[in-house]
């Protein structure tokens, strides 16, 4: 009898505390939801301010004259219409070559606010964190990236790492690398005097 | 009778003859010290100092340039490794000619100690069927793929078990030096490295003062003489300060990665434990250091 009580007092603090642990996790859970929301609707951004930068990179490598955009584009009325531009950037039509059948200039810049980038989600985008991006479509690279195996490696290799951005080394309009001139080969054998 | 030619005297002789040569060429003390100079594994510290310090002065007087020259020793907890991503490489030999600025590698007769061989797609790695003389107008060529290959810097190193009078050895932080000073010019290690990554000074090495690298280590990149084997030594001059090896740097295309094998963080163990890696001629029991991997 006393041995049956004692039994069902442990069964029944085991059972409560399950519960608690039950209820605080789903608690923890629905915050987390929540403020993922809150993450999905901000649309707000704040460009050049240090704590944006999750990886100390160099400066994205803009033609002379063409940052900010909003220079020229401030004056001008939007067009979110697709199609092919011809009196300004056509050089960027000419070469662009990113998945262009699908894509175009504002699938990555942004409409209203001409100095940023715009993630899928609408997020905007300083230009110094391209490389999220980048990482929108290019998962695994970015993967690579971010743990220093993709891409160039200077700096110190034990100590912090030094970034390039992805636009440093591909053109964001025209991403794939060109061929390159070879240094010449060694002296063969049979030309050694 | 007395015999004229006796061994006695033979020996006198010679003896006497070695000393008044070595008079009569106005040697003096500091080529007999570097006549006598020891292994440099077996030097005290005091001994290295000198050494560099009169190394330094010998350079100085041979090419009117200050070297540093350094001797450093292996930092604690480091084992270097190297992984090259054969996906990306295209054969632009870019690493080789900055291998040979920051090595004062010869440029006539020339050496190269890292060689990029082109192989076939179809065929696969296989030595027998590529070449490193490939020069087409543009890089990379379709149906190709290349393979550079330096010294591997081996755990289990064939060329320190040859060399009959132990002029090369593994270091703590596994890299494979050479004490010039001690080499015999044998050749043992050449033939037993199966990458053919040691080169012989058959000449006197000759490197453009102007384009020398005077930041040097004793046992890496400082000017070598005739009769000496050399080879890659992870840039040992940069690598013991911190910095990458001169050839990850200027990869253009990224494919070269180095880092620290004992660092659970390092990028060489990401890509050893996440990526398809591959070692030269695995089934010699080299256990290179120096991986392949494909990184796509």
């Amino acid at each position: 009898m006393k041995d049956n009580f004692y039994e069902n007092i442990k069964v029944s603090v085991i059972l409560t505390s399950l519960y608690l642990v039950l209820l605080s996790g789903c608690k923890n859970k629905e915050s987390d939801t929540i403020e993922l929301n809150k993450v999905n609707t901000e649309n707000e951004v704040s460009i050049g301010t240090a704590q944006t930068n999750d990886y100390a990179v160099e400066a994205p490598p803009f033609s002379d004259g063409i940052f900010p955009c909003t220079d020229c584009h401030k004056n001008l009325i939007p067009n979110p219409v697709r199609r092919v531009l011809v009196d300004w950037h056509d050089d960027i039509s000419a070469m662009f070559n990113h998945d262009s059948e699908n894509r175009w200039c504002l699938d990555c810049h942004d409409l209203k606010n001409r100095d940023s980038l715009r993630l899928a989600s609408g997020k905007l985008l300083d230009f110094k964190e391209s490389y999220k991006l980048c990482g929108q479509c290019h998962g695994e690279k970015y993967r690579d990236w971010k743990v220093g195996v993709h891409g160039q490696r200077t700096g110190e290799w034990n100590g912090k790492k030094e970034y390039l951005l992805c636009v440093n080394c591909h053109n964001p309009h025209s991403p794939k690398f060109r061929e390159l001139t070879p240094e010449p080969p060694p002296i063969m054998q049979e030309d050694i005097k | 009778m007395k015999n004229e030619n006796s061994r006695r005297s033979f020996i006198k002789n010679i003896s006497l003859a070695t000393f008044s040569a070595l008079a009569l060429s106005g040697c003096n003390t500091k080529a007999f010290d570097d006549f006598l100079q020891q292994n440099f594994k077996t030097l005290s510290k005091k001994e290295k100092d000198i050494i560099i310090k009169n190394l330094g002065i010998k350079y100085k007087e041979k090419y009117g340039k200050e070297f540093h020259i350094s001797d450093k020793p292996a930092i604690d907890g480091t084992l270097f490794g190297y992984a090259l991503d054969l996906s990306r490489c295209v054969g632009c030999r870019r690493c080789v000619y900055a291998c040979v600025k920051e090595n004062n590698q010869s440029r006539e007769p020339q050496i190269h100690w890292i060689e990029v061989l082109q192989m076939e797609k179809e065929r696969g790695i296989d030595f027998a069927h590529s070449t490193a003389q490939y020069n087409p107008e543009k890089v990379p060529e379709k149906g190709y793929f290349y393979v550079p290959v330096q010294c591997q810097q081996c755990k289990n190193p064939p060329c320190v078990k040859v060399c009959p009078v132990k002029a090369t050895w593994q270091e703590p932080d596994g890299i494979t030096v050479i004490d010039y000073n001690w080499c015999i010019g044998c050749r043992y290690c050449m033939a037993a490295c199966p990458y053919g990554a040691r080169h012989f000074n058959w000449g006197e090495p000759d490197v453009p003062v102007e384009e020398l690298n005077t930041e040097v280590h004793y046992l890496g990149n400082r000017p070598r003489m005739k009769g000496v084997v050399e080879k890659c030594t992870f840039c040992i001059q940069r690598t013991r300060e911190g910095k990458y090896p001169a050839c990850v740097e200027i990869c253009p295309v990224g494919a070269r990665k180095f880092g620290n094998l004992l660092d659970p963080d390092s990028e060489i163990r990401y890509i050893l434990e996440n990526k398809r890696v591959l070692i030269l001629k695995q089934e010699l029991n080299t256990q290179p250091k120096f991986y392949y991997f494909f990184g796509i």
